[in-house]
């Protein structure tokens, strides 16, 4: 009661609407107690914030009923499409020219085109895994026949690129680096291992390996997730592959929605790709694998089909709901596809450092 | 000249309050607001928002009495908009593109806008406050101190025995506000 008799006082005060004789008498008050004094001050300043406020949201109600009202009138864009609108109400004509000048010529030329281009036949598709090249072949013979004594080196014919999927030692690569295999050997720069296919899908081109070997240390996390949603077109990816015994560091871009032949499990990439790219993981900028390089067309410069990363689910579902797989490896139940990149926003000097120990060569007679 | 006089009538009126007048001022400016937040990766609503605020620090400028028409009201309605949009893309964190850098004249308005973003500040924590004070002391401190109605009628319209007992409720409710508002703060 005493504090809002107080504060009744104040705000008269304030308001100046204090008779003489009162308002002396507050003064004398204020000026003896400065507590009252503060209050005086304070209220005065929280009446001025709330009145303020009352100003302030009045005018905001305001200014929104003549935006709606202007919005109502056409005078403002309610969303982006309208500007459109406006701009092809105003260039309507000169786009219907441009565009059967455009659409003369597109004809003319695809005519042209499809006339004098040679059809491309499926068997112009190559796989990148191709052979080892000879001299490294050669040299590796060479090297290996010193302790060749015990133990017959296996000899590889055939090699690509792969990449871990899960730390444990799982790799994906393409499905036809493998004929017939038997022997498996993966490589990275901390190592040679042994490995085991453990499932190869041809309609995909995705084969699934895992390192058996005592010497490899499991990785408990990977740098890069595997995307669900792939790469847009248009966008920059890059690869880091073994077309050469030496890690390659390709940079492109994603060129086409589909693959040879309108294949749709696949996509194009504009990117530089030599046998042995097969296998080697496609990243966007932020580090997710998009995609795999399966295969390249025949006498095109540049133009490279890969593998969509969204198969790479779709076929470890398959493997794990197929049971006899099971019995023969009982970790696989607990493959786990890791989906978070941890190097988005490095640099990309950075990135392949962090990349590199997971992607390997893989090698198979 | 003419848009000196034009632009110096639209202020009065803005000053008082006067819905033709801001009817006004958004014919001849929003659209070019507009564009430049649309060419500038901002949507509609981005447009809406900034242009509202810009209104408001140019509300405040000619109701505290100092706008001087130094520029014209094109311009300082641009500049005002142009730097609003880049703070809310730095916070944002959208790609700016230099296509804000570009070569509209403008005037330096940083002043304002640092007075303006201590009042927004206010604004915010009082609009939370109320919010937060709950019926009937939202209305009633409304009825009272912003719509200035009397206590006697406050009584009659919230059912309080008479005028005193409304008061007294009043002050209870504004120490509470009072209260939210620091605690906020």
């Amino acid at each position: 009661m005493q504090d809002t008799t107080l504060l009744d006082a104040v705000e008269r005060y304030i308001r100046g609407e204090m008779p003489p004789e009162e308002k002396a008498l507050f003064e004398h008050l204020r000026n003896t107690n400065p507590e009252v004094d503060q209050l005086v001050v304070e209220h005065a300043l929280f009446l001025d914030k709330f009145t303020q406020y009352g100003v302030t949201s009045r005018f905001k109600n305001q200014l929104t009923a003549i935006h709606n009202q202007f919005v109502q009138e056409g005078g403002a864009a309610e969303q982006r499409p309208a500007i459109v609108v406006t701009l092809w109400k105003k260039y309507k004509k000169t786009v219907f020219v441009a565009a059967s000048i455009a659409g003369i010529t597109a004809l003319v030329i695809s005519g042209l085109v499809s006339l004098l281009s040679p059809k491309v036949k499926p068997s112009q598709l190559e796989y990148l895994s191709g052979v080892i090249a000879a001299q490294g072949y050669k040299l590796n013979k060479l090297d290996n026949k010193v302790n060749s004594a015990e133990n017959p080196p296996p000899s590889f014919s055939r090699g690509g690129t792969g990449f871990l999927i899960d730390g444990k030692g799982y790799l994906i690569t393409a499905a036809h680096i493998f004929k017939n295999a038997t022997q498996v050997e993966v490589q990275n720069t901390l190592g040679e291992y042994h490995a085991r296919i453990i499932q190869v899908d041809r309609q995909a081109d995705l084969a699934l390996l895992k390192i058996e070997d005592t010497t490899y240390h499991a990785f408990t996390s990977l740098p890069y997730g595997i995307s669900k949603s792939g790469a847009e077109l248009g966008e920059d990816v890059f690869t880091l592959g073994y077309p050469r015994p030496e890690i390659v560091y390709g940079k492109g871009y994603m060129s086409a929605n589909t693959g040879f032949q309108g294949d749709t499990t696949n996509f194009q990439l504009t990117i530089a790709a030599n046998p042995g790219n097969s296998g080697t993981p496609v990243l966007n900028n932020d580090g997710e694998v998009v995609g795999m390089v399966s295969s390249t067309q025949q006498n095109a410069q540049g133009m490279v089909f890969a593998v969509r990363s969204r198969n790479i689910f779709q076929v470890l579902d398959a493997m794990r709901a197929d049971s006899s797989l099971q019995t023969t490896d009982s970790t696989l139940s607990h493959l786990k596809i890791p989906t978070n990149s941890f190097i988005k926003g490095m640099e990309r000097k950075t990135q392949i450092k962090r990349l590199e120990d997971y992607i390997f060569i893989v090698k198979s007679n | 000249m003419r848009t000196e006089t034009n632009d110096q009538k639209l202020l009065e009126g803005l000053a008082q309050n006067d819905r033709k007048a801001i009817e006004a001022i958004y014919r001849q400016h929003y659209n070019m607001v507009q564009s430049l937040i649309l060419n500038n990766s901002g949507y509609p609503d981005d447009a809406r928002d900034i242009f509202q605020e810009a209104m408001i620090v140019l509300y405040e400028k000619v109701t505290s009495g100092s706008f001087e028409l130094n520029s014209q009201l094109k311009t300082y309605l641009y500049s005002v908009c142009r730097r609003l949009w880049l703070k809310r893309l730095n916070q944002m964190q959208r790609k700016t593109s230099p296509e804000v850098e570009n070569l509209e004249e403008t005037v330096p308005v940083e002043e304002e806008l640092e007075l303006h973003e201590q009042r927004n500040k206010d604004f915010l924590l009082m609009e939370r406050s109320m919010s937060s004070l709950g019926e009937p002391c939202k209305s009633l401190l409304e009825a009272y101190y912003l719509e200035k109605r009397s206590m006697v009628e406050i009584a009659g319209d919230f059912g309080y025995t008479n005028a005193d007992n409304a008061k007294n409720q009043k002050y209870k409710c504004l120490m509470r506000l009072k209260k939210i508002f620091n605690q906020l703060k």
